[in-house]
């Protein structure tokens, strides 16, 4: 079972390696996926959270054009940012889980616990999207190219998800889930190109639409660079616990519940 | 403020979605590293 | 592997397929019926008048208007019915596992299965063309027959295609109801964008020109050589334990 372990720990050390996580002392971290720095990430990203709402709710100014609502950007905008990163880390990491050597699992739990992080985030994108779309457009929901690719893109990670969830061996779960992630980058393109050519057939709704033209001044501008960053370090904190997390699962599954539990009382009463 | 539930809501919501599923995942982590020894936790 | 080996097995696996569906006749006593009852039930939920009504009283009924969509939409439903049978038959005693095992090639299952799916597709949809025809009053016009006829042959191998690869990966998992849906039908809405509109404009639905029918051709085409390409490789990695 040692061996076992250790062929576990070099698989995982891989990918949480470039977090770059000073060695802790165990007793601190015996329970929970943290450590001192993901204590210190999580710390300044609060830190960054309160002044994305001080600057975004109070301090900065209301735009020319959209008035008050403008500050739903501030939220909407990175939430979006983020989502597609979070696609985008997760086909890359399955695309090197697939095409390299050593079919490191690590690679595989970057990429599952990206695309889940990718789905709150695209599911918050939605919601507030239709807030500021009813405040800015007047409807909630419009067939435009750019909000319907969103929604598939919604779609066909929750589906990813669920194929991850399929059960069999841990690179069974690998490969299957990477090449369905390269898949969606095939098919998200089809989707987009189609929904566009197909928009283009209508004219553009009547509904009230002031140009949406939005001119950032120095501090609306530092606003939403502000939420960027808060938005970032906050998918980087919820992205490094998830792939813990699974590391932990993984590991349950390989050993066996009662293994690790002998394992823990051998250790005490040594 | 003009729109104040729209533009206070679309912070809340956000806002309240990540810090549950952060919650979700720190019970998850804590419920599961729990039952492993150590030497299975390769970011310690 | 050569191409010529691979296309020989791909036209028994085949043909095998469709032996097998023709004796269980399951595609035949219920698929079909399944078809039929949703176009029924559709002119149910959508028996109106357009609204509001055109002046000169050539009025079409919204079922007329409607009708190239409803065919494709009644297409993907019996979609899923069809690629869970396929998969059905193979999972069930681990035959596509034992065809793995013998050393056939992943690219030439697939092909073969997505062969059979599409010659079972096909039928289906003239079946349901007509239907519309005879249920909705939808008219088709012979100059038209051309764009009908290219638009069917890339749909049904892009549909044939796609519904392959992604029942080969939930084939044999729990669940895989429910899963199939969840992940066909976001993947197969270009088919249903573009196939849609290039029949309306084949029976020129809203006065729509045939011209305006090609594009959409290119972009079902398109789908089609990408999931067929995507399924030759993709196919052996999903299936395999």
């Amino acid at each position: 079972m040692a061996s076992q372990y250790r062929r576990l720990a070099t698989d995982s050390a891989a990918a949480t390696s470039r977090t770059s996580d000073p060695p802790t002392v165990a007793v601190a971290t015996s329970s929970g996926t943290s450590t001192r720095a993901t204590r210190l990430l999580g710390a300044v990203t609060l830190v960054g959270i309160a002044w994305l709402v001080a600057f975004g709710l109070g301090f900065s100014p209301a735009d020319a054009n959209q008035k008050e609502s403008v500050r739903i950007l501030y939220v909407h905008v990175p939430s979006a940012w983020l989502a597609y990163l979070a696609f985008i880390v997760t086909a890359a990491a399955s695309a090197i889980y697939l095409f390299s050597k050593k079919h490191a699992l690590g690679w595989d739990r970057l990429a599952g616990a990206s695309a889940e992080v990718g789905v709150l985030f695209m599911s918050i994108t939605l919601v507030v999207g239709a807030l500021w779309g009813r405040l800015t457009w007047g409807v909630f929901w419009e067939w435009d190219a750019r909000l319907t690719t969103t929604a598939f893109l919604l779609v066909t990670y929750i589906g990813y998800l669920a194929v991850r969830r399929l059960g069999g061996s841990h690179e069974q779960r690998a490969r299957r889930s990477a090449v369905l992630a390269l898949l969606a980058v095939l098919e998200i393109p089809l989707v987009h190109w189609s929904v566009r050519l197909w928009r283009s057939l209508h004219q553009e709704p009547t509904v009230l639409r002031p140009d949406g033209e939005v001119k950032m001044d120095g501090l609306m501008l530092f606003t939403l660079f502000v939420g960027i960053v808060a938005f970032t370090l906050m998918y980087v904190w919820l992205v490094i616990h998830r792939q813990r997390t699974m590391a932990a699962e993984d590991a349950l599954d390989d050993v066996g519940l009662d293994a690790a539990i002998d394992a823990r009382l051998a250790e005490g009463s040594s | 403020m003009e729109d104040a539930g729209f533009i206070i809501g679309s912070y809340v919501v956000t806002f309240a979605a990540i810090g549950a599923y952060a919650l979700y995942v720190m019970r998850r982590a804590r419920r599961t590293t729990s039952r492993l020894p150590d030497e299975a936790k390769p970011w310690t | 592997m050569s191409l010529r080996s691979t296309a020989r097995t791909a036209q028994l696996v085949a043909r095998k397929d469709l032996l097998v569906e023709w004796r269980s006749r399951i595609a035949l006593n219920q698929v079909l019926p399944f078809a039929a009852i949703v176009m029924v039930i559709f002119a149910f939920a959508l028996d109106r008048l357009p609204n509001p009504p055109r002046p000169g009283g050539d009025n079409d009924t919204l079922l007329q208007q409607v009708a190239p969509g409803l065919v494709w939409l009644a297409t993907l439903f019996s979609l899923l019915l069809l690629v869970q049978r396929t998969f059905a038959i193979e999972s069930e005693d681990g035959a596509l596992d034992a065809l793995r095992a013998a050393g056939v090639d992943a690219a030439a299952v697939f092909w073969g299965k997505t062969m059979a799916l599409a010659a079972q597709l096909a039928v289906l949809e003239i079946l349901l063309l007509g239907a519309a025809m005879v249920l909705y009053g939808a008219e088709a016009r012979w100059s038209g027959l051309a764009l009908l006829v290219a638009t069917w042959l890339a749909a049904t191998v892009g549909l044939a295609a796609v519904g392959t690869l992604y029942g080969g990966l939930a084939a044999g998992a729990r669940g895989r109801e429910t899963l199939l849906p969840l992940l066909l039908l976001p993947a197969v809405a270009p088919v249903l964008i573009g196939a849609t509109r290039a029949v309306e404009a084949a029976l020129g639905i809203g006065g729509t020109a045939i011209a305006d029918g090609w594009p959409w051709v290119g972009v079902v085409s398109v789908f089609a050589v990408a999931f067929g390409a995507g399924g030759t490789l993709a196919f052996g990695p999903l299936i395999d334990e």
